[in-house]
């Protein structure tokens, strides 16, 4: 049934899944960017993003909310969640960041694998083992263009993925913050030296990042159905593939890495034996670091040493 | 500075508020206050204790810089008794723990020296040579496979399968080594997690071979054989390793066998070009050091020891499947080799033993072991980031550094 009906819907697929890997892998490349560590609890800060969103979502549902004010619903759901895990971000760069700045690579990096391993056994302990179910909010209903079938759901998340993305890009490029962000990614002590509060930037990394994951989460929630404590980790490897793809550092980069990776995956899963969807993406990830270390959008020289 | 310190313990405080209360505290719509009280309680006491400890500290005036710390006074005095004695104990320790204990411990000290033989071999990738490595359980996984489905296939027996596990091993070491030569650092530590996964992923689909996520199970014990007198003649009595404490001293003597090797590796000339590598790339290059090679031979040397170490695994248990391979695992012998103390080996021994065995003994809190295997990982490396028993060189570096501090002092 290869009909153009199917391949567009799987088109939709890939768009959608791609917006939430690009949302994440934002997160990495930013902070990536300013402080060159790969924030392993970065997946975790995903997840939780998804369990804040979860609670907030079914004590609106349970008050009646969800149908009556439906906007001001994913609003306060999508605001508490972002909130939530911004104060975890920043209280997670405080505790087991800020003291290695200065360390080799490999304690930053193990530390930063140790929070991911706490935050993960956390939110089991205090979430439970299973997959939680999300409140279905949106129904099967959508628009149908040329034979695939876009539920609103999928409209829905698209689009304030999308509206984040820009919002993003407008803060990078337009704000004194924003700039002072660029500055500190391209040469932290020359920033210092020019006045730049770094610690304060930093700081703000630590709440964009995760935030923008913490609404990925919700996303994933609320298209899914459902959550659980350790779907952060294959989230974060897929996202940091994303990240790297499109040359890790750049904004616009981790977007168009977000979509190819999931249009990569949604493909695969749609014409070819799904169980291999993974080996394929992070062989097309090896493959993509073999031939152009650099991301297809990165600039100048990446290498860094342990 | 007391005044800050408080202004500090309720900034704390407030935050650990925000972060608990909501997500201990709902896990329906229904808010369960008790739970998430004590949770908070027990982080905001954590916060205190560490406050009065650093109120008296100021009080007392010492002076941190000057004074060498606990951990190290310890660790030097431990370098002044002579290797051979320290060592010699060790093994005696471990050659009479079996005959004193029951078989659950006998059986968490299997455990433990597996991820010893484990923690050794990837010392080399990251300690020596510097190469971070994520996905280093891959190697584990081929030798226990390699084992498994000769065994289980063609009837190979254990001896004879081990160089086949440990060529394999090798094999895939270096496939995985070639591609990320030309990585360093972070990028190699997400391409390693990949090629970890990759393997795993391989073993959980490729049904036909490998039975997927149901594993493979009926693999033989490793049997010796040797010469006695029986029906009339010479003839070679099998024994077969089946009880836990005769595969408790076979895993003792790989992993004592591993140590030596490891050992005079370290001391050789390969040993020597490997730190080179570690410190200064370009450096090594220019004075002649082949790189590419020394890092190529680190991986493969390094899988080859797990390739052992898995072999064994899959015999001992006489059962695989890829959930024995996870990411976690990875983690876990990551942790053994930076707590220990990068490059060092003893370090890599007493964390083994404090990574695999404390845990054990927490069994009734199971749950809470992992959450307190990852707050330790992070705590120690902003501690004290060069790990318990820092390697000989970084000791004497070290040293140099605080005498280089104490001149300029003066």
């Amino acid at each position: 049934m290869t009909s153009t009906g199917f391949i567009l819907q799987q088109l939709v697929n890939a768009l959608f899944l791609g917006s939430i890997y690009a949302l994440i892998a934002l997160g990495y490349t930013m902070v990536y960017g300013i402080i060159e560590l790969i924030n392993f609890a970065h997946g975790e800060l995903f997840t939780a993003g998804a369990f804040i969103g979860l609670i907030v979502l079914s004590a609106l549902q349970s008050v009646g909310w969800v149908d009556s004010h439906f906007i001001l619903t994913m609003v306060i759901v999508f605001a508490m969640a972002m909130a939530y895990v911004a104060v975890l971000g920043v209280a997670l760069e405080h505790v087991a960041y800020r003291p290695l700045r200065d360390a080799s690579r490999l304690a930053a990096i193990l530390s930063a694998l140790g929070m991911s391993i706490f935050l993960s056994n956390g939110m089991m302990l205090s979430q439970g083992v299973s997959d939680r179910a999300y409140p279905s909010i949106f129904g099967a209903e959508g628009i149908t263009v040329m034979g695939a079938k876009i539920t609103n759901g999928q409209i829905f998340i698209i689009l304030l993925a999308v509206a984040l993305m820009v919002a993003l890009q407008l803060f990078v490029h337009r704000t004194r913050l924003g700039k002072a962000m660029r500055a500190t990614a391209q040469n932290r002590t020359m920033s210092r030296m020019l006045g730049i509060n770094i610690d304060q930037t930093i700081r703000i990394t630590f709440i964009i990042g995760p935030a923008l994951g913490a609404a990925a989460g919700v996303m994933v929630g609320l298209y899914y159905g459902a959550v659980r404590f350790d779907m952060g980790f294959i989230f974060m490897i897929k996202a940091f593939a994303a990240a790297i793809l499109g040359g890790i550092g750049s904004i616009p980069g981790a977007m168009i890495g977000g979509l190819i990776i999931g249009g990569v995956e949604v493909l695969w899963a749609a014409f070819l034996p799904s169980a291999w969807k993974d080996v394929t993406t992070f062989t097309l990830l090896i493959l993509v670091l073999y031939f152009k270390p650099s991301g297809l959008w990165g600039q100048g020289d990446v290498e860094v040493r342990v | 500075m007391i005044r800050q310190e408080i202004k500090k313990l309720a900034v704390y405080s407030v935050f650990l508020a925000i972060l608990i209360l909501p997500m201990v505290g709902f896990r329906t719509t229904h808010f369960e206050a008790g739970r998430a009280f004590k949770v908070l309680g027990l982080f905001i006491a954590i916060l205190v204790a560490n406050f009065v400890a650093k109120v008296v500290r100021s009080r007392r005036g010492e002076d941190q810089l000057q004074k060498v710390s606990l951990g190290d006074r310890i660790s030097l005095r431990f370098a002044e008794i002579p290797k051979i004695y320290t060592l010699g104990l060790l093994v005696a320790v471990a050659a009479v723990f079996p005959l004193l204990a029951d078989n659950y411990m006998i059986d968490v000290g299997i455990t433990c020296l597996i991820y010893v033989t484990l923690g050794l071999g990837l010392n080399i990738v990251v300690g020596l040579c510097g190469l971070l490595d994520l996905g280093y359980i891959a190697f584990y996984a081929v030798g226990a496979y390699t084992y498994a489905l000769l065994n289980l296939r063609f009837g190979v027996s254990f001896w004879a399968a081990l160089p086949a596990g440990v060529l394999m091993g090798m094999f895939l070491g270096c496939v995985i080594g070639y591609p990320t030569l030309k990585m360093r650092g972070d990028y190699l530590a997400i391409v390693t997690m990949g090629f970890g996964e990759i393997i795993r992923l391989v073993l959980n689909n490729w049904d036909k071979l490998t039975a997927g996520p149901n594993g493979l199970f009926g693999m033989q014990k490793p049997t010796l054989y040797y010469p006695g007198f029986h029906d009339g003649g010479l003839h070679l009595s099998v024994y077969s390793i089946k009880t836990l404490p005769a595969l408790y001293y076979m895993i003792l003597i790989i992993a004592l066998l591993t140590l030596v090797g490891i050992r005079r590796l370290n001391d050789s000339r390969i040993g020597r070009a490997w730190v080179a590598v570690r410190e200064d790339e370009t450096a090594a290059e220019l004075s002649g050091v082949p790189t590419t090679w020394l890092k190529l031979l680190a991986y493969a040397l390094g899988a080859g020891f797990a390739a052992v170490a898995g072999a064994f695994f899959a015999a001992k248990l006489s059962y695989v499947n890829p959930n024995f391979f996870i990411f976690m695992e990875s983690c876990i012998v990551l942790c053994i080799v930076v707590l220990g103390g990068s490059g060092s080996i003893p370090g890599v021994i007493v964390a083994g033993f404090i990574l695999i065995a404390v845990p054990e003994i927490f069994r009734e809190l199971q749950n809470y072991r992992m959450l307190a295997f990852g707050a330790i990982m992070a705590i120690m490396m902003v501690l004290k980031p060069d790990g318990l028993i820092p390697a000989r060189r970084r000791r004497v570096q070290m040293a140099e550094r605080r005498q280089l501090a104490g001149e300029s002092n003066e």
